[in-house]
């Protein structure tokens, strides 16, 4: 049914952390592997050992460079993307044989592999480009926030999260129910200032990004300076001691 | 957006069909009289085929054609869902105006409702049309107020361009089909220079710094994968700005020529077909050009800066 539901129980999605994502693509081939086997149909790539080897992927890491014009600086940030889970979600309302649809128990975005009739309108809805098209299934694909694992009572206690999580070397990638305010991600994205992806465009997303950090030389507070010599008798000593045992000509 | 060609196909094929049909449906509705029967038969079924050919090409265009009837359920929401259900419900009225209005089943009564009813219909199967583009708020160019009201003008204006051609190919005194297809088509011309108008003064205010929150510092650095996946291959082409440039003028002046011989075609009937086959070629390059035009909000992820 592409009626929305009103509200969800739960709001079960990521929040990704800009700051530690190191852009290992762990996450990306993890989830690959998983939903290349599990739910729904394979999930296999065109031409893979060919000269375009080309197919679906739900998650898809980008690197950006950030430029700091006040400081001629620039720092790299990794950014994984895929589906947000949004609680409106324009692509399930498109959807014209009901296929596409957000669950009511826990705000999950799914596509039923039975009844998707691949006309792609949903992927053309999609402002974050979370939809590929399936060419060898004929039908959409997206994450399912692995809806087979985290319910998965085959599975230990530890397990039962999404592939991309349980690969994430760093961290990175935190999964849990965002309308808990009371969850340790709600709780992430308070405190870390987690924000929405295009949120003037209204689909309200369910996954949450949290900013990098400031890097220590830019920050205002905590700030890690080294103390600066106050010339007395004891700093030159150590000064002294310091040029001799460095091999160095002196204090600088 | 990649401007497929079984979607332009199917958009432009059945809007004209559709075009025809309510031209056909008014010509019954004003006069209430039957027509000449091989004539109403051939227009008729010109319609129907445009229309059925156009929807069969969408409907191969599709991963798994043979669950296309499940669109038919989503109503509520989908505006393509509710293309296919309005598609549907037009064709029942449609064969019966057929037969009521080629004598084939005399019932002179039946002519002018059913005319109504058609031409209602096939109006609002293009509006439904419309609304799938129109309603998309990912890309700019369509998510405008003119986008409908253009498939609907060009839908009326390549169906009268065709109705003249029939008629003078039958040596039917064309009345006002002449006149209401050369207002129709210099209509299209106005409201796609209009339409070109908005969308280029539209605000691209959607920024790659809003899309990533990293900032107006942000620059793509590194795409994920290292050939074009679906996203770039369906929504990253954008049509370069001279040649979009070059295609609205060929779109304008096809329009242009269509509408002079359709003022004309009452003195030189020979006119006529040039006029629908113009017609038909601007609507395609129209089409084209709306596909290759709307530019997708991804992009913004892929590198653009700025939508």
């Amino acid at each position: 049914m592409t009626m929305l539901p009103e509200t969800t129980e739960k709001k079960l999605g990521l929040v990704i952390d800009l700051d530690t994502c190191v852009g290992c693509q762990a996450c990306a081939t993890s989830c690959k592997e998983w939903n290349a086997q599990g739910y729904s149909a394979p999930l296999e790539d065109e031409d893979p050992r060919g000269k375009d080897p080309h197919g679906p992927w739900l998650n898809r890491i980008h690197g950006y460079e950030v430029l700091d014009e006040v400081r001629e600086d620039s720092r790299i940030v990794h950014f994984p993307r895929s589906c947000l889970h949004c609680e409106t979600p324009a692509c399930v309302i498109v959807c014209p044989t009901g296929a596409s649809y957000k669950r009511a128990e826990d705000g999950i975005v799914l596509v039923n592999p039975d009844t998707c009739i691949g006309c792609k309108l949903c992927s053309w809805a999609c402002p974050y480009g979370a939809r590929e098209y399936d060419v060898k299934e004929g039908i959409m694909r997206k994450c399912t926030l692995c809806v087979d694992r985290i319910y998965n009572e085959n599975f230990a206690e530890e397990d039962r999260i999404p592939a991309c999580v349980r690969a994430c070397p760093t961290s990175a990638r935190h999964y849990g129910d965002l309308g808990d305010p009371n969850s340790d991600v709600s709780k992430l994205v308070k405190e870390r200032g987690g924000f929405d992806l295009l949120p003037e465009m209204g689909y309200k997303p369910t996954n949450k990004y949290l900013p990098p950090r400031k890097r220590r030389d830019q920050a205002e507070e905590g700030r890690e300076a080294l103390p600066k010599s106050d010339r007395s008798m004891v700093d030159r000593l150590f000064a002294l001691a310091d040029s001799l045992l460095s091999g160095k000509a002196g204090p600088h | 957006m990649n401007p497929a060609y079984s979607v332009i196909f199917f958009t432009t094929a059945s809007g004209a069909g559709y075009g025809l049909l309510a031209i056909l449906g008014l010509i019954g509705a004003l006069t209430g009289a039957q027509l000449q029967t091989l004539f109403a038969l051939i227009a008729i079924a010109l319609a129907l085929v445009l229309i059925t050919a156009g929807l069969l090409s969408s409907t191969f265009h599709l991963g798994h054609p043979e669950r296309a009837w499940r669109a038919l359920s989503q109503w509520r929401t989908s505006w393509l869902s509710r293309e296919g259900v309005a598609a549907i419900f037009t064709y029942p009225p449609a064969l019966l105006f057929g037969l009521v209005v080629s004598g084939l089943y005399t019932n002179e009564s039946l002519i002018a409702p059913l005319g109504f009813i058609i031409a209602f219909m096939a109006m609002i199967t293009v509006f439904t049309t419309g609304k799938i583009y129109a309603s998309l708020t990912t890309i700019r160019a369509w998510n405008q107020p003119l986008t409908v009201p253009v498939y609907l003008i060009f839908a009326l204006a390549t169906g009268a361009s065709l109705m003249l051609a029939l008629l003078s190919l039958f040596t039917f005194n064309s009345g006002l089909v002449g006149p209401f297809a050369m207002v129709a088509l210099l209509l299209a011309a106005l409201m796609k220079i209009l339409y070109w108008r908005a969308i280029d003064r539209a605000p691209r205010d959607r920024t790659m710094a809003a899309a990533t929150g990293l900032g107006d510092g942000v620059r793509q650095w590194e795409t994920p994968h290292t050939t074009k996946n679906f996203v770039q291959r369906e929504m990253g082409f954008v049509v370069a700005r001279r040649h979009a440039e070059k295609i609205r003028r060929i779109v304008l002046a096809l329009l242009i020529i269509a509408s002079l011989s359709s003022a004309f075609a009452g003195a030189l009937p020979a006119l006529a077909p040039l006029a629908a086959l113009a017609s038909l070629l601007a609507a395609w390059a129209e089409r084209w050009l709306f596909f290759a035009e709307g530019e997708h909000v991804v992009t913004l992820f892929y590198g653009n800066p700025r939508t």
